[in-house]
């Protein structure tokens, strides 16, 4: 898989690089031992929208929380700029969550706030920070409300103002509309490309949905089933921000559906894989291994 | 536990009908003393009663026996407070710990532990430091238990989204843990108030110098019944304010994190 990662030389600025990273879960040899990622290699560009996408269980999270500091990868490199990854980097990376990420009893504003305040942003910044953040995701009259007192489009914009007011130049998004309907994800989607081409962020963006990755990304990594690696990249040649025509064009239609291809094989392979190795994950994010 | 939404829910009626059903039962209570000719020595007239109640109040009579019993509450709840919080949060840190002492701790819970006042005597002797210590064993474990399951519970979610927007740990424990765990904590504080609050009383009535349950006791064994259910109903009436105040402590406590 090393056609992926372009020589070190040649792309010096990539944002992140990840080299021959290998994660597992559990100890060799245990029933719960599972080979999450396999010596995967990838570059990211910065500037770009990079999605990964894949069948369940692919590693796709995995790479997402490995290239973030979560995880700690069992073999492998990663670097953000020129500073080796070793655990959460709060002024290079911005997290945004599948869902409930927010801290309830917080109001939204206070959220955005307490975001800032673990960071280390002067006192003084905090507080217009947030209102831009919050102006940025159009939730500024919802500043005072609870989270669950919003819909969860409404959270997850909320979790987006939280992310942005950090500034940093990346931003890695685990699945961010995976809990919300059809629609709604359709809106966010739409307004994350108008919001992103304004603000030259890096992002890696992990999702299910095909015509989620054609219309958001400017690449798509395609992960095979586990343990999973990259197994192809596809390029999205279209400038941001994007329209909703672009989501009914023959382009995009041809692109999903290469997308499609790439990718049902990979599903089937890995919906006959059994249930045991989620599990296994699963165990240790809440042994807080992840 | 119930919302203050559900409370107000025909508030007015079901407040009704708890008013109307202390009212049958001192009617009845009435009744059977002058109408039905049950003994005085076992029921006295709650007229009888109300003068007593507004005797002992009146002359302050109360004061010590209540300065005993707060003061033993006091202690109790203070000390398994503290320990409870502090043990518990200690165990919950470690998977394994937790593993190990939850359910400890729950199956001693579960036992009857008024069965260790006679011990409790012969090591603290018959005055307030056997209660003292009575109402700490009980109380300890409601604390204990909701601590451990108030911080092993947190959302890792959040934790995660913490730590990846640089929480030190001291602010992870300070905007994270606490808030999330302060519910439980604050409802195991309350049940430890209620079961310290009970045993106290309790072991009063069985061995000891002082205190409203010694009052009432001794009374019954001066066969002076009207002068004993002034004190119980006394008793009944510190019993709900604290247990009252308590609720209100909590409900405002799970409000404002």
């Amino acid at each position: 898989m090393t056609t992926i990662a372009t020589p070190d030389a040649a792309k010096a600025d990539a944002a992140i690089r990840v080299r021959n990273v290998s994660h597992h879960f559990g100890e060799e040899g245990e029933a719960r031992h599972v080979r999450a990622l396999l010596d995967t290699s990838l570059d990211v560009e910065r500037g770009e929208l990079l999605c990964l996408i894949g069948p369940s269980g692919c590693g796709k999270s995995t790479l997402l929380n490995v290239m973030g500091g979560l995880f700690e990868p069992t073999t492998g490199t990663v670097t953000v700029g020129d500073k080796p990854v070793r655990g959460p980097m709060p002024h290079d990376i911005a997290f945004i969550f599948q869902e409930n990420a927010l801290f309830p009893w917080n109001t939204i504003f206070e959220n955005i706030m307490l975001g800032m305040t673990f960071q280390g942003v002067p006192k003084s910044e905090r507080e217009d920070r947030a209102r831009r953040a919050l102006e940025a995701v159009g939730l500024d009259e919802f500043a005072d409300h609870y989270p669950s007192q919003l819909s969860g489009g409404m959270r997850q914009r909320a979790a987006l103002a939280r992310a942005l007011s950090l500034e940093t130049s990346i931003l890695l998004m685990d699945e961010p509309f995976g809990a919300l309907d059809e629609q709604t994800r359709m809106v966010l989607g739409e307004d994350l490309s108008v919001l992103l081409s304004r603000s030259k962020k890096t992002i890696v963006f992990v999702t299910h949905s095909l015509g989620e990755a054609v219309f958001l990304a400017d690449r798509v990594a395609v992960f095979s089933a586990r343990p999973g690696t990259i197994k192809e990249v596809i390029e999205i040649d279209e400038p941001h921000p994007r329209k909703p025509e672009f989501m009914t064009s023959a382009k995009f239609h041809t692109l999903r559906d290469r997308l499609y291809e790439l990718l049902h094989d990979e599903i089937r392979k890995s919906m006959s894989q059994s249930a045991k190795p989620k599990r296994a994950y699963e165990d240790a994010v809440a042994k807080g291994e992840a | 536990m119930s919302a203050p939404r559900d409370r107000f829910k025909g508030g007015l009626a079901s407040r009704l009908v708890q008013v109307g059903f202390l009212v049958a039962i001192s009617v009845l209570w009435y009744l059977a003393t002058t109408r039905w000719g049950v003994n005085k020595l076992l029921l006295p007239n709650p007229l009888n009663v109300w003068d007593q109640l507004v005797d002992v109040i009146a002359k302050g009579e109360y004061l010590n026996d209540l300065r005993i019993t707060l003061t033993e509450l006091a202690f109790a709840f203070a000390i398994s407070m503290v320990s409870g919080t502090l043990i518990g949060f200690a165990i919950s840190r470690s998977p394994y710990f937790t593993k190990v002492f939850e359910p400890l701790f729950a199956g001693i819970y579960s036992i009857p532990i008024i069965l260790f006042l006679p011990l409790y005597v012969l090591f603290f002797g018959l005055g307030p430091a056997s209660k003292i210590a009575l109402g700490t064993t009980i109380s300890f474990f409601p604390v204990v238990l909701s601590t451990i399951a108030g911080f092993s519970n947190v959302d890792r979610v959040l934790v995660t989204a913490a730590k990846s927007m640089g929480a030190s740990d001291y602010q992870l424990f300070r905007y994270v843990l606490v808030p999330a765990a302060l519910p439980v904590i604050l409802t195991g504080l309350r049940m430890g108030f209620t079961v310290a609050l009970l045993s106290i009383i309790g072991s009063e009535t069985i061995a000891s110098l002082g205190g409203l349950g010694h009052r009432i006791v001794n009374l019954a064994e001066n066969m002076d019944m009207a002068r004993m259910f002034a004190y119980i109903v006394f008793a009944i009436a510190i019993a709900a304010f604290l247990n009252t105040t308590v609720s209100v402590l909590e409900a405002r406590g799970k409000r404002q994190r």
